[in-house]
This record gives C-alpha cells, structure tokens and sequence, in this order.
C-alpha cells in the first residue's frame, strides 16, 4: 500500500508539468494583453509597450516558459501583475473561504443525499421515490445563480433569517462563520445532492437484488441495518467515486456560488484573473486546482479499499 | 425590535455576544462601500482605471481640486504666483501638511511627483514639454519655468482624471512610472490599510488624524475635505444582484455604480436614497478607425450622422428613465462649461435613415466589411454596440459585429492593421464625462494620427484648437474655441457622441453629507 502511495504521488509530477505546460501555451495563445488592460483608454501604443517589457511580456515564449518553471520548482508561483503580491499571498488569502465552502457543501451534501437514495431505493415505486427523483431532476436542472437568488431573495431579505453575502473568518466565530456559508452550500450543493442521490439509488436497487440480502432478510436482520451495514457499505464504491468526480463540479460551481455571494474564495480569484488576463495568478490557481483534483483522485483509490476488501494495491 | 437573524446569531452562538456588542459601535464608525469594480492596482500614476482614480483621490491629496463648477482651487496649494509674461509658476504650500508617515510634506516631494505623473499624464506630458525647469525653492515653495505661458496648469494639477496629479513622498515617487508602486504613503484625508488589503474582496482605509483640511466648506475635489468616519471599507461585490440586496439588508451603506434595470426596486425601498452624484456622468462615443476602409473616408463618417438617433443608445444603456441620461449631448460633457451647442442640429434635428442611405451610397462606399467590437462583459458598451451595429445594417453597411471581453476588446483596439489581420472599423466605448470636458484631456477630440487614441484620425485643425485652448486667457476664450472644435468634430467626425450617461448611486438614508460632482468622495459624508 505505502509503495502504492508513493507511486501515484510520484505519478503527480508527470501530471502537473503536462497541466503547467498546457495552461501557461493556453493563455500564451489566448487574445488580450494585460499591458493594455493595465494602460487603459488613454494610453499610447508606446505606453502599453513600454508597461509590456517593465512586465517581462515582450520576452520570446520559451523564456518566459522556462522562468515560471524554474520559479515553481524553487516553490515560487510569481507575483500578480496587477497587484504585485506573490500569487502564494493571494492564494493563501483565498484559500479558506473556498475550503470552508466546498467542506460544508460536502457535509450537506452526503449527509442529504445518501439517505435520501437509500430511502428512494428503499421505497421504490412510491411517492417518496418519486419526489427524490423529481428532486433530483430539479437539483440537476435549475443553475447554480437561480437557486442562489431564490435563497438570498427569501431567506436574507424577505425573512431576515441570514445575510445575504459576505465571509467570516472561522477564527471569528463558528456560527460567523457557518451563517455566511448556509445559502451558498446549499445553492453550490444542489446539484451535487442530486447526482449523489441518484447514484445512490441506483447502486443501491442493485445491490438490495443480491443473494446475500435475501439471505440477511431471511435471516432476520432488521431494515434498517440491511439498508445502511450491508446494502449501502456495498454500494459504497460506485457513490465515492460520484463524490471524488463530484469535486471538479463543486469547483466550477464555486466560481459561480463565490460571485453570487459574494465570497473571496479562489473561484473569484480565477475568474477576475482570466477577465484582466494577470498570467501569474491563473496559472497559479490552475495548477493547484489540478494538484487538488489528482490528490482527491488517490484519496478516492484509497477509499476503495476501506469499502471493499478484495480491492488491494 | 429585535430582528431574526439576530435572535437566531445570538441563539445559535451565545459565546460571540461581546464581540458582537462590541463590533457594534465600531460598525457605526465605518463606512461600508461597494465600489464600481475589483480594486487590484494601488497606483493611480501606473494605472488609468477609474476605481484606482478614486482608491488615489482618498489616499493621495492634490496641489489643486476642482470645485463644483469644474474650475480648479488651491487644495495642498496655499496659493501660487504667476511672472515672467506667464512662463514662471511659484506654488506655495499650506502650512502643517503631513505624509501618513508623519514626515512633513515638502516642495521636493511635489516637484518629483509632478516629474513622476508627467511621463504618464496626457496633461503630464505636456507639461513636460514644456518644462525648462522645476525645482524647490525651500520647503514650502516650488518653481516651475516654462517655455511658454499655460494658463490652464492649476486645472491639469486638479483634474481628478486619470492619471490624476498625486502628492507623495519624493523617495517613492522615485519610482519608474511604469513600475507600480509598492508603497501607498500619501497626505490625503485615508490611510491605506496594505495590511488588510484583499484585492477583489476588501480594502480598508483609515482616517488620516494628521491630515490638515482647509477651513473651508468642502466643494467636490476643493474646500476641506472634512472626515467624519473612522473607517472606510471598501467591499467588492461583482454580482450587481448580490450589491443590491446588501444594501437593501443594511449589509452595505452605499453602491456606487446600481444597474439601470435594479434603480426602480431600491427606489422603492424607503431606507434607500437613489441620487444622481457624478453630475458628468459618462459621454457615450462611437469610435472610427481612421486608418483602414470604410472609415478613412469622411464622406463615409459624415453619411451616419444624420441617422444617429442618441435618444436609441440611451435607451439601450440605461433604459428609459430620463433622469438617467442627457441628450443631446455634443463633442464636450453638457453640464460642464464648455459644452455648447455649435452645430448640434446635425444630431438634434429629426432623425432620416434614408438620408444616411442617400449619403452613403454617394459616398464611394464600395460594401466594405465593417467589423465592430463590442465588449460583452460590460452592459452599457455591449448595448450601445448592438444599437449602433443594428443602425448601421439600417444605413447600408456590411456589418461584423464581432463579441469579446473588455480584455480582449482592449489589446484588439491596439491592432492597426486591415480587418482581415485582426483590425477593426468601429467600437463605442464611454469616456469619463470629465475627461472629455476640456480638450486638454479629451482624447477622442485629437487629431494628431499615430499618437492618437485608438482609431488614429489626422486633423490638424483639432490639434491647433487644442493648443490654442491651453493658451486661452479666460473662460470666453476656452468657450469659443471649444465651438470650434465641436463644428469641426462635425466636419471630420473623428467620433461621433452618443449622448451623456447619468449614473445614479444608491446609499442609505442614515448616510447624509454625501458630496456631488463626481465619483464617490468621502470627507463630508456622514451617518446622522
């Protein structure tokens, strides 16, 4: 197993030149100039140059490459062009609110959805299967924003209940800190608890026609504990694996959930970085998003094992 | 009464009540703002962006301010005498003015930062042509001596304009002007908090306890610039939706830029005051590129006037809701005092599609492809494109209406070459209205070809006008010269206006003091 670790974070390395590689020939190829963005309206052709060189811009690709390679392997992301931080700083700024985000829409998400599939499982045919699915239905079809103007709309502003947008610190208080994460967990976490429940009661319909239910039904086991100890520990694969692919979506969609509430999490981060084209920061962000997802992809392999022993590396 | 969510934070968190009770006050005291957008630069000589123009009017003071009437008065200046036929300008500074390092602000310190604006500045840059020298006399007296008289210098050290004209210590105005600056000391009312700052979240400013306002009313960018809050917080919100309802929520006192479409629900909202503040809005501009077909043909620029309807892109931009937007509107920001009406009935008088028709097809256009920019994620220019992509379809054109972000659009404008190679005919864009108030710095107006602002026109008539404007003796002198101008805007039509948009700003009713004339200013301001 440790050897089996090692190997695939060793395996990361290959991954993450190809993903530095990739981003920073996108963004060399791509249309805008942050000189230009920076000059503004005013500016002549020779300010925008002369902000170009001050900026290292006009340099030949495979200079510029190979310096941001050099930095990052001496653990250097650069420095935003536009607010002169190290990228690190504006990265470390914005890591918690997304953190913080992504952990309690995961948290509501698995604990929402999971018993809600293994109840629709459990009651298939009925009204309560139905209104999970049509949930689901829902939860996959409605956007993100929609979902999070509703809640704002009601629970902010009609019913006082909570703010409408902003973060806390957790170092400021939990509840702080949780109230400005409740309606955008649940507007980010929509869809997620609906792909998870769906999965869920898939693998579970699957797996509650097996001998071996039949067999714990006859033996007199009772529902609850055939439905959450035997059923759904073998269901278990298929709906980690959901929740592992399930991360990319929740990181794309906290571009949007960061917007709508306002939050200074890393997806605010991306998206002002692509729309002033500042190289530093959108490389920086990528790679670690990629780093992010590779790492969740070999903690999703090593779950594996803990849910069905027969899997061994 | 006691409000839900309050009930529920207490209920639910019990521990946080003495931070709470605390913060309360502390809350009173600070002004929560949501500006018009992401402030990532801090330097307003290194960037042009209006939102660091502003950060740079709180941090930075001024040798002169412009008051309500857009006419420049002493503000660091204590006053500043004029010999030498015009050509030797001695600026004398107030008394007690002070960096917020505590170091006292010299002479020295406004000669490098006037060297330092001057490589920048379109005003700047003349200046610095026609320098022959400035120094400090001693520490409270500076000298500048010029080639030849220019009456108009207190204005270009006033105008709030990018690149405004920023007093800092001479050790950091040292810095390349193409370098952005590092450190953020100035002698303005605010202290930039570089510590607390979060670009595209959180800038916080503190009021300068050393800062010396003059014992005067306060008069726009003039006057004492009186502060009665002991914070500011800038707060970026890029969800105009989000921005809304924070105000609406008391979780923000003031936004600074509401969408049109948003203005009727926080109209409604009895807590909320919806105010016209920056009186010289933005002038709406289509743009030519003189240097390719269609568009190098004035018989081609001339031939839309008479179909341009500003009432349309008005509309488009800012709905139908007239206090939101002036027309006509001609070559320089009405409301200011050099706007006049000097031929103005090419855009007033009806409005005839045909006689566009008739006069393009008389003009030699030979169907060229027109392609046109128009910048998507921002509301206002994306509209006025469609509406002038559509009118010119109306007229006869071959239009390329072509659909980019404003960084795209920006680098694109850049390109001179044919539309083929990635050229361009025609954009429309806003100028800040007191930018384009004067010809000293407004760009669309210049005819001096390479130089010139994106579309390069050569008219050597404007170029004269715009010299003899800055040799203008007095406000007569400027008025009939900006006539002038404005007939030849309609002869050459180097761009054409679209009218002048109004911008209201929503705050809450508890802030009052609230200080007009241009972006949002915070001495005065207060909550009752």
């Amino acid at each position: 197993m440790f050897a089996y670790v090692v190997r695939r974070v060793l395996a990361t390395i290959p991954v993450m030149a190809v993903v530095a590689l990739f981003v920073f020939s996108l963004l060399y190829i791509a249309p805008g100039d942050p000189a230009a963005v920076i000059a503004g309206d005013q500016a002549t052709p020779q300010d925008v140059e002369r902000i170009r060189e001050s900026l290292g811009l006009d340099r030949p690709y495979l200079v510029r490459f190979s310096a941001w390679v050099w930095d990052i392997l001496r653990g250097d992301l650069g420095v935003s062009i536009f607010t002169n931080l190290p990228v690190s700083t504006m990265i470390a700024q914005r890591i918690e609110p997304t953190l913080s985000l992504m952990i309690v829409t995961l948290i509501l998400a698995i604990s929402i959805a999971v018993p809600m599939g293994v109840v629709a499982a459990w009651k298939q045919g009925t009204l309560i299967d139905r209104a999970v699915m049509a949930f689901a239905v829902l939860g996959f079809s409605v956007p993100v924003f929609v979902v999070g103007y509703l809640l704002a709309y009601y629970f902010a502003l009609e019913w006082d209940l909570l703010p409408v947008q902003g973060y806390t610190p957790f170092s400021e208080g939990f509840w702080p800190w949780l109230e400005n994460l409740i309606l955008p967990a649940i507007a980010l976490g929509s869809v997620y608890i609906a792909l998870i429940a769906r999965i869920t009661r898939a693998t579970m319909l699957e797996v509650l026609q097996q001998d071996y239910i039949r067999t714990a039904r006859a033996k007199g086991v009772g529902q609850r504990a055939i439905l959450f100890l035997h059923a759904l520990k073998n269901a278990a694969v298929p709906i980690v694996t959901v929740i592992g692919i399930g991360i990319a979506l929740l990181i794309g969609g906290a571009v949007v959930t960061e917007s709508v509430f306002a939050i200074p999490g890393l997806g605010r981060l991306t998206v002002d970085a692509i729309l002033r084209r500042d190289y530093p920061v959108i490389q920086g962000v990528v790679l670690l998003f990629s780093f992010v997802y590779v790492l969740v992809n070999l903690a999703i392999d090593l779950l594996y094992t803990l849910f069905d022993p027969r899997i061994r590396y | 009464m006691i409000e839900r969510r309050a009930f529920l934070g207490a209920a639910a968190g019990l521990v946080a009540a003495p931070r709470v009770v605390g913060a309360q006050g502390a809350q009173a005291r600070t002004l929560r703002f949501v500006p018009q957008a992401n402030l990532a630069s801090l330097d307003p000589i290194w960037s042009t962006a209006v939102v660091v123009r502003n950060h740079g009017l709180m941090v930075y003071d001024t040798l002169y301010g412009l008051g309500s009437d857009f006419r420049p008065r002493p503000q660091m200046a204590a006053g500043h005498e004029i010999t030498d036929d015009g050509k030797r300008w001695t600026v004398t500074l107030r008394e007690g003015l002070r960096f917020h390092d505590g170091e006292p602000v010299r002479a020295e310190d406004c000669v490098a930062s006037i060297r330092r604006w001057a490589k920048r500045d379109v005003l700047g840059q003349r200046l610095d042509a026609l320098l022959d020298e400035i120094r400090a006399l001693d520490d409270r007296r500076f000298e500048m001596r010029l080639k030849k008289p220019w009456p108009g210098l207190a204005f270009a050290f006033g105008k709030p304009s990018a690149n405004m004209c920023a007093i800092m210590p001479a050790r950091i105005a040292a810095t390349d002007p193409f370098t952005q600056l590092t450190d953020s000391t100035g002698s303005g009312p605010f202290r930039f908090r570089r510590d607390l700052f979060r670009p595209g979240d959180l800038a916080v400013y503190e009021r300068f306890d050393g800062y010396q306002p003059r014992q005067e009313a306060a008069d726009f960018l003039a006057g004492g610039k009186q502060v009665h809050f002991d914070r500011v917080e800038w707060r970026v919100m890029p969800d105009p939706s989000t921005a809304s309802a924070a105000l609406q929520n008391n979780e923000a006192d003031w936004w600074e830029t509401p969408h049109a479409d948003l203005l009727p629900l926080l109209r409604r909202n009895r807590d909320i005051v919806v105010d016209l503040i920056n009186t010289a809005g933005n002038l709406g501009v289509l743009r030519f590129n003189f240097l390719n077909p269609p568009f190098d043909n004035v018989a081609v620029r001339r031939a839309l006037l008479p179909a341009v309807d500003q009432q349309a892109f008005m509309n488009a931009a800012m709905g139908t809701d007239p206090s939101l937007f002036r027309v006509p509107a001609g070559a320089f920001t009405p409301g200011t005092p050099l706007a006049n009406d000097a031929g103005l009935e090419v855009l007033s008088g009806p409005r005839d599609v045909e006689a566009a028709r008739r006069a393009l097809r008389e003009s030699g256009y030979r169907n060229e492809r027109v392609v046109m920019l128009s910048a998507t994620d921002l509301p206002v220019l994306q509209s006025l494109a469609e509406v002038a992509a559509d009118l010119l379809r109306r007229v006869g054109f071959n239009v390329d209406l072509q659909a980019m972000d404003w960084g795209t659009h920006i680098q694109r404008r850049n390109n001179r070459g044919p539309v083929d190679q990635g050229g361009w005919s025609v954009f429309c864009t806003t100028w800040e209205g007191l930018d384009v108030s004067v010809p000293g710095s407004h760009q669309p107006i210049r005819g001096h070809g390479a130089q010139a602002w994106a579309g390069w026109p050569t008219i050597p008539r404007l170029e004269e006008l715009r010299e003899a404007w800055f040799e203008a003796p007095d406000l007569d002198a400027e008025k009939r010269i900006a006539a002038e101008m404005q007939r030849v805007v309609w002869q050459e039509v180097p761009f054409i206006p679209l009218g002048q948009v109004l911008p209201s700003m929503a705050y809450r009713r508890s802030i009052t003091g609230v200080v007009k004339g241009g972006p949002a200013l915070f001495w005065g301001v207060r909550r009752a």
